[in-house]
């Protein structure tokens, strides 16, 4: 009898052999993946030698030679070297990615809970958007941006003059550049002590509703600490910032912030395609949450807004942020389509210019792939932690 | 859309647990794969010896062309090749197989010749490419010989009331990426002190059609191919070509370097023509001259001699060019000079005897 309940309880396994194939298994696979890594990387080697083609990373720091149209660190084509050209590009790729996660975000939280919207017009303009924009190939998208768009700006002798001294024509958006004096830090100082200021006082508001269950409305105070005190500075100081306008020379504009065109038609395809799917992405986890459950905050007494912000958000962004990270992977990579309209990321700059000059596609590849999957990897890894910090924890 | 994070999934198939027996399974099923992975790391190494051997078993030559360079390499509408780096192509093909359509195009940016090239997808890049120094040495490449003496130019709209490239200064030049042009356009504006923005695209057509539309104050190529390209635009006569010519840019066909027997092939193939241009062999007059008394002559069509073997063809290798594409002039008049709508002149490109550069070593 007894034996026959032991024969029916669940049985240990046999533990240590088992997991001593295991490890054994494992370590073999890792020196037969090694092994063949070593291999295929030697067998290059060999055979790029045999062929008289030049290899290792020796042409890094060569003079590169050739001009890149938008640098945001410091770059000469004479003194700079193959390696500087590669940050360039790099930060171009990573500028054009973060301004296009950030705007691709907000319009698709936008248009996806347009989508949710009860006004008819509202929600079918939204619906409108999404199956036009996901249905149309990125770089048809991109193309038309670029050549449709931006190329049918007046040319520079017909360039429209902005308020303020902005200059736009079909060869970019001119904007008068910011100067500041040496008093302009205090202006900057009163921001953060703003705040700063403004933190303080949701928290102590927030610990007061929670002692007394009374809100007071803070509005009007934060924003006064936030807008009112640096401006407050900044007339004190007298006014320490001036503007220096671009001016219009015999062939271009000189002077003032430049926005190229290319640039401009990057993030606008890149913003306007992504946020189509992220829009469905917010769709999906706002339906996601169960009537139930704003029914409930109403009856608890919650107004719609608060109901929304307390209740319905929380539960949804569970929903939503998995699919949103691969949103986001997708504009890192698709950004690379730079290279259809001569936008100077590190595709075009480095696996371009850079690879047809030094001519070492292997290596110059290698660094390509390696540097898009370590900005694919940490953009997940922080959305993965952010992720984490704002789970909902069960009780 | 994809559903959920993806490094999830990866973490789970990972962390999957195997009954033992099921994993001596797929260490069997994996050995082969293993072996035949080994094999394709380990095993077959590049040799690019037999590269006569492999067109002749092939049955065509495969020629690395510009697809958009009109005079030089560009599909007309019925799709057949023309243009002066076709032909060449075509003679290559005409001296091995006696059928100058033995040739498959295929159709390189500047960007992507090269790595064609070195991989072995084409046999010959025959698309106005320069001869530098770091091309012929470190990308594995050889220069057989210049058969075009060319050098790079500036275009401009007429309205810019332009007359020099030493006015441009501070001006934006759409330039081709991976070029010489690219290179060149810097230092000669750093060398005149001149400010220059410079907005750089893939391909030569996404170039010409952005300054064309008003990107760009000029556009910067060899000056063969700004005559070329000059004829696509909407207005050409309202663009100018600049007289100054800022660089030396020899073009040259090139061959993967360490197989010698087949770049000198392509070498003579080029020197066969200039000879046959100054001994005066022509399409029309070669069945003639066959029969010559010209020692000269007869040498180079293979009435005397054993020339054609020497390079591993036939003895009437030269005749079989001649006759199916003609002499350096007649192609170069009838592709790109006064033959075609480009009307370049001969210049540099005339024969040494008249004062040019072109010049064929004997064959004897």
């Amino acid at each position: 009898m007894v034996e026959k309940i032991q024969s029916l309880l669940p049985q240990e396994p046999p533990r240590r052999p088992r997991r001593i194939g295991g490890i054994v298994l494992q370590i073999a696979l890792i020196v037969v993946i090694t092994g063949l890594a070593y291999g295929a990387i030697l067998n290059v080697a060999q055979n790029l030698a045999r062929a008289h083609i030049a290899s290792g990373f020796g042409f890094w720091s060569n003079t590169a030679g050739f001009d890149i149209s938008q640098t945001l660190i410091s770059y000469s084509a004479s003194t700079s070297s193959f390696g500087r050209a590669f940050w360039v590009g790099l930060l171009n790729t990573l500028v054009v990615a973060a301004i296009g996660i950030v705007l691709a975000t907000v319009l698709g939280f936008i248009i996806g809970i347009a989508r949710l919207s009860r006004n008819w017009l509202v929600a079918r303009l939204a619906g409108g958007y999404v199956e036009l924009i996901r249905n149309v190939p990125l770089l048809l998208q991109l193309l038309f941006w670029y050549n449709a768009v931006l190329k049918a700006l007046p040319e520079l002798r017909g360039s429209v003059g902005l308020p303020g001294g902005g200059i736009l024509n079909n060869r970019g958006l001119f904007l008068p550049r910011p100067e500041s004096s040496p008093h302009f830090s205090a202006v900057l100082i009163a921001l953060f002590a703003g705040i700063a200021a403004a933190l303080v006082l949701r928290d102590w508001s927030r610990r007061r509703r929670e002692r007394t269950g009374t809100q007071i409305r803070i509005l009007w105070p934060v924003l006064g600490l936030v807008c009112g005190l640096p401006l407050a500075a900044f007339a004190l100081a007298g006014f320490p910032l001036s503007f220096s306008a671009p001016q219009m020379g015999r062939f271009n504009v000189s002077g003032g912030i430049e926005i190229l065109p290319e640039f401009a038609a990057l993030v606008l395809a890149l913003t306007i395609y992504t946020a189509a799917f992220i829009a469905e992405v917010v769709r999906a986890g706002v339906l996601s949450v169960h009537a139930g459950q704003t029914e409930a905050a109403q009856a608890l007494g919650l107004r719609f807004a608060a109901a929304l912000h307390l209740v319905v958000v929380p539960q949804a962004m569970r929903v939503i942020i998995p699919p949103l990270t691969s949103q986001y992977l997708n504009l890192i990579k698709n950004s690379s389509l730079a290279v259809a309209i001569g936008y100077p990321d590190l595709v075009q700059v480095f696996a371009g210019s850079v690879l047809n000059i030094t001519g070492q596609a292997v290596e110059v590849i290698a660094i390509t792939m390696t540097v898009y999957l370590t900005i694919s990897l940490f953009t997940s890894l922080l959305i993965n932690l952010y992720a984490r910090a704002t789970a909902i924890v069960e009780r | 859309m994809r559903p959920a994070g993806d490094s999830q999934v990866c973490q789970n198939s990972l962390a999957l647990t195997r009954p033992p027996i099921l994993k001596g399974l797929i260490m069997k099923r994996l050995a082969p794969a293993i072996a035949l992975a080994t094999v394709a790391v380990f095993g077959p190494q590049a040799t690019w010896a037999q590269t006569l051997g492999s067109i002749k078993d092939r049955g065509e030559l495969i020629c690395g062309a510009n697809g958009t360079l009109a005079g030089f390499g560009l599909p007309d509408p019925q799709g057949n090749w023309t243009g002066f780096d076709v032909d060449f192509c075509r003679a290559i093909a005409a001296a091995i197989f006696n059928d100058p359509t033995k040739v498959k195009f295929v159709p390189l940016t500047s960007k992507d010749r090269f790595t064609a090239l070195q991989s072995g997808e084409v046999d010959v890049l025959s698309r106005n490419t320069s001869w530098t120094l770091s091309r012929d040495t470190s990308l594995g490449l050889d220069f057989t010989a210049v058969n075009y003496y060319d050098g790079q130019g500036f275009m401009v709209h007429k309205s810019l009331k332009v007359s020099s490239a030493l006015e441009l200064n501070d001006a934006a030049v759409c330039v081709q990426q991976g070029t010489t042009s690219e290179l060149n356009l810097t230092d000669y504006f750093r060398t005149n002190h001149m400010g220059l923005k410079t907005v750089t695209f893939v391909t030569a057509d996404e170039a010409l059609k952005a300054y064309e539309s008003g990107r760009c104050d000029s556009y910067t190529t060899d000056s063969s191919g700004l005559y070329g390209e000059r004829l696509q635009l909407a207005e050409p006569s309202q663009h100018i070509v600049l007289p100054e010519i800022i660089s030396k840019e020899p073009l040259s066909p090139a061959v993967r370097h360490g197989d010698n027997q087949w770049s000198d092939i392509v070498r003579w193939t080029h020197f066969a023509m200039i000879d046959a241009e100054e001994l005066g062999v022509t399409r029309a007059n070669v069945d003639e001259k066959v029969k010559s008394n010209d020692p000269e002559t007869r040498r180079l069509l293979g009435s005397e001699g054993q020339f054609g073997e020497a390079l591993g063809l036939t003895n009437d290798w030269a005749y079989r060019i001649i006759k199916h594409i003609g002499n350096y002039g007649e192609s170069f008049e009838r592709n790109v000079g006064q033959g075609s709508p480009l009307k370049i002149v001969r210049g540099l490109n005339a024969l040494w005897t008249k004062g040019g550069l072109q010049y064929g070593p004997p064959i004897r």
